[in-house]
């Protein structure tokens, strides 16, 4: 099957199981949404799709292709952290080419894209702001603008608007949405939030919280 | 930032951090998952980074180490174990550390309350000035404390500990009062609303609020008081000997290495009581309260007017050594002059075979390799810590022992191993610096760890999302982070480089003397034009290492400004 497919995962903390066979499909071009309280995993299977912890059991593949083993540095997927995590010792414009720089990419082609990608998310001429001194719509837009900058087959949002007021929420969802699209990029979206997530997603996936083992309801 | 954690040198740690907001909003699930075995974005292994450092301590530190514990342990060594000038001078070390420790405390307490709760004009410079003593390399100490005593003191108890008192009390005041300014002044505000007389508050809410700090700096004095080596040897006497100028006695003037190697062996197993003493009193670790930086008052009460006096006092006081220093810099005879700079500036034999001119360059030579050497060790020591899975404290532990160790036994180890070790170093000057840089090491590794150690790991992971393997992701996330972090020590290496006596009084060889040992020198010589001169070179000694040690403090400002 065409895009991600995730089967069967189960990831155990210590002593408590946080995943337990979750299942869950990403079809090529579609956001879906991932509601559940917290605690109920969804941090957690975002950073087993992304390589960033190994599952105990279950299995992520791409087109098919199982990602056992592929490191994360290599399974462009991009992804925006809650607290969209910029490197404090980059400007903006450092933090949106870093990719394309350890990609390898052209200086001229790196300042191209950026100037593309800040425009694309509202903040044209942002290229030398400390990054320190951006507002919290500002930094998820820049995170946003990182991740989608050496073009991931996959996105994946950590609850990317949890620290923002309900209105620039509401805004930021539907760029985002609108954004992804235009794009082309299929986008799982995290977050506690029903209304953000029809805002933002074509579907959603509720994962209930884990104490006697998960439970998937497809909505 | 844990209150325990005590710099040696004033500024980096004891100035107060607002928690970072990075490190706070970690959901509990990103913690649970910190340090568990699957996970696979890591930083590169930390056998890259400690490696090279453990070779270098067991080549330079953990060898020498064991070749003086041999030879404390040999028939001749336990002789001078059971001699009754070894348990003079053990009583004298003991009793000077005693009398400086409680004097330095009982000093600095109420300083510190001025410094930092009190609002007065001058405050800030007032509070420069009584931290300058402690950048100041031991040897310009003695000489400026020659300058401003009689003679008739030179020698004694007294003067050794005036001395002590003067260098250590910016540790006291620092440490405690950063401490201090932390304490919400309504947590005493409350007390006092439920009755509490002024006595109270301080026994009921400040003192166990402060204890930890208090502690912490009084051991830390006391080391130093009890390690203390150039400050002894030059406004000592005969009868005013302390274990650390006994060994250096037995073994350069004497070359009982065996005695030395036993005395060694006393101060080591003193300096070990006193960490394990102190380690246990950090446990005691105050209670934890709410941070919060507390405006300075204006002073109301009597009591607080006539304690700023005092402080103004002491700070005068603080400044007289190093005002006689300049004057018996440019006092020649019963006139001014500048005869004893020119002299100094002078370069070809002066008064010996070596001109003060000479010296400087010596000493910023061996500065170099001692910066890289330490500054490198120390990073690459403090990755190893920070990245090692287990066993971390351990690791920690072990590389802050030449800390513990004191400069002179480390000064005699390598003496009696360079000869005979796996590196032929006999005859090298480089091992000056690699003394230097052991003595400095500790100070890069508690300047680096915290940096590296507040790093968010999942910092690595956006880098490694966005396509870095391990090292890439170190070279392009902790490298640059760290950098900062790493021009500090530099900063501070430079300064116990330049003024690092205990080691290098044993390694320097005759023919080129560092800055210090040629103060010493100087010192021993009677007459006005080597007086003169000591305090002309112990003058550039100063600007040179404080500048070094403020460019190092500007430096770990800016970090906290800007995170």
């Amino acid at each position: 099957m065409s895009g991600l497919d995730v089967t069967a995962i189960s990831l155990r903390l210590g002593d408590v199981w946080v995943l337990r066979e979750v299942t869950i499909a990403v079809g090529s071009g579609e956001i879906v949404a991932l509601l559940g309280p917290s605690g109920a995993g969804k941090t957690s299977l975002l950073r087993v799709i992304a390589g960033l912890i190994e599952p105990d059991a279950g299995s992520v593949t791409w087109d098919g292709h199982d990602l056992r083993g592929e490191p994360a540095h290599r399974r462009r997927m991009g992804m925006v952290f809650q607290d969209a995590l910029l490197f404090p010792h980059r400007d903006v414009a450092g933090n949106i080419g870093y990719g394309l720089e350890i990609g390898g990419e052209r200086r001229s082609a790196i300042a191209a894209r950026i100037e593309e990608l800040l425009e694309l998310v509202g903040l044209s001429g942002f290229q030398h702001r400390d990054v320190a001194t951006l507002s919290g719509g500002q930094a998820g837009r820049v995170a946003l603008a990182r991740a989608l900058a050496p073009h991931p087959r996959l996105l994946l949002l950590d609850e990317p608007f949890v620290a923002l007021d309900r209105d620039l929420r509401d805004r930021l969802g539907a760029e985002v949405r609108e954004l992804l699209k235009r794009l082309g990029v299929p986008a799982l979206h995290v977050t506690h939030d029903p209304h953000e997530a029809a805002l933002v997603a074509d579907r959603a996936i509720t994962l209930a919280p884990s104490g006697d083992g998960s439970s998937i309801v497809a909505t | 930032m844990g209150s325990g954690d005590v710099a040696l040198s004033p500024a980096p740690s004891s100035s107060p951090t607002v928690p970072t907001s990075s490190t706070e909003r970690v959901s509990p699930t990103a913690q649970v998952i910190r340090g568990d075995d699957r996970l696979l974005v890591r930083p590169p292994s930390a056998w890259w980074f400690g490696t090279v450092p453990m070779m270098f301590l067991a080549l330079f530190f953990v060898w020498p180490l064991l070749n003086v514990l041999v030879r404390g342990f040999s028939a001749d060594g336990r002789s001078a174990l059971t001699s009754m000038t070894t348990w003079h001078v053990v009583a004298f070390t003991l009793e000077q550390a005693v009398l400086s420790t409680t004097l330095t405390v009982v000093i600095g307490l109420p300083a510190s309350y001025a410094l930092y709760r009190l609002h007065f004009r001058g405050r800030r410079w007032l509070l420069a000035l009584i931290t300058v003593p402690f950048v100041l390399p031991t040897v310009v100490v003695g000489a400026a404390f020659r300058g401003v005593l009689p003679p008739s003191w030179l020698g004694t108890l007294g003067a050794i500990v005036l001395a002590h008192i003067f260098f250590n009390l910016a540790v006291v005041v620092r440490l405690v009062g950063s401490h201090w300014a932390q304490v919400d002044e309504r947590y005493a505000q409350a007390a006092r609303t439920l009755g509490a007389a002024p006595y109270d508050v301080w026994r009921t809410i400040t003192w166990p609020l402060l204890r930890s700090a208090v502690l912490a700096a009084t051991s830390l004095v006391f080391l130093f008081t009890f390690t203390s080596f150039g400050v002894v040897l030059i406004l000592g006497g005969p009868t005013s000997s302390t274990l650390e100028v006994e060994i250096y006695r037995r073994a350069v003037s004497l070359f009982d290495l065996p005695g030395a190697a036993a005395l060694c062996l006393l101060q080591i197993v003193a300096v070990l009581v006193v960490l394990v003493a102190s380690g246990r009193t950090q446990r005691i670790r105050g209670v934890r309260h709410r941070i919060r930086r507390s405006a300075t008052v204006v002073p109301r009460s009597g009591a607080e007017r006539i304690l700023v006096g005092a402080t103004v006092i002491l700070g005068v006081l603080v400044a007289l050594p190093l005002l006689a220093l300049l004057v018996s810099s440019l006092r020649v005879g019963d006139r001014w002059g500048l005869d004893w700079w020119c002299a100094v500036s002078v370069s070809g034999p002066t008064s010996r075979d070596v001109s003060a001119w000479e010296s400087i360059s010596t000493s910023l030579t061996y500065a170099v390799p001692a910066v890289v050497v330490s500054v490198g060790i120390g990073g690459l020591a403090a990755c190893a810590v920070a990245y090692t899975r287990r066993g971390h404290e351990l690791l920690d532990s072990a590389l802050m022992l030449p800390l513990g160790t004191s400069a002179v036994t480390l000064g005699l180890g390598l003496l009696i191993t360079s000869a005979r070790g796996p590196v032929d170093l006999r005859g090298s000057w480089l091992i000056v610096p690699i003394g230097q840089a052991l003595v400095a090491m500790p100070l890069v590794l508690r300047t680096v760890l915290p940096v590296l150690r507040a790093l968010d790991p999942r910092l690595r992971d956006a880098a490694a999302l966005l396509g870095a393997p391990p090292w890439v992701a170190w070279r392009t996330v902790d490298l640059p982070i760290l950098s900062r972090a790493l021009g500090v020590s530099a900063g501070l290496a430079v300064s116990v480089s330049l003024g690092e006596f205990g080691a290098t009084s044993f390694l320097a060889r005759a023919g080129s003397p560092t800055m210090p040992i040629h103060i010493a020198h100087l010192l021993e010589r009677p007459g006005e034009s080597n007086v003169g001169q000591a305090a002309a070179l112990s003058i550039i000694l100063l600007v040179l290492t404080a500048s070094a040690a403020a460019v190092a403090e500007r430096l770990s400002w800016n970090r906290e400004a800007t995170t």
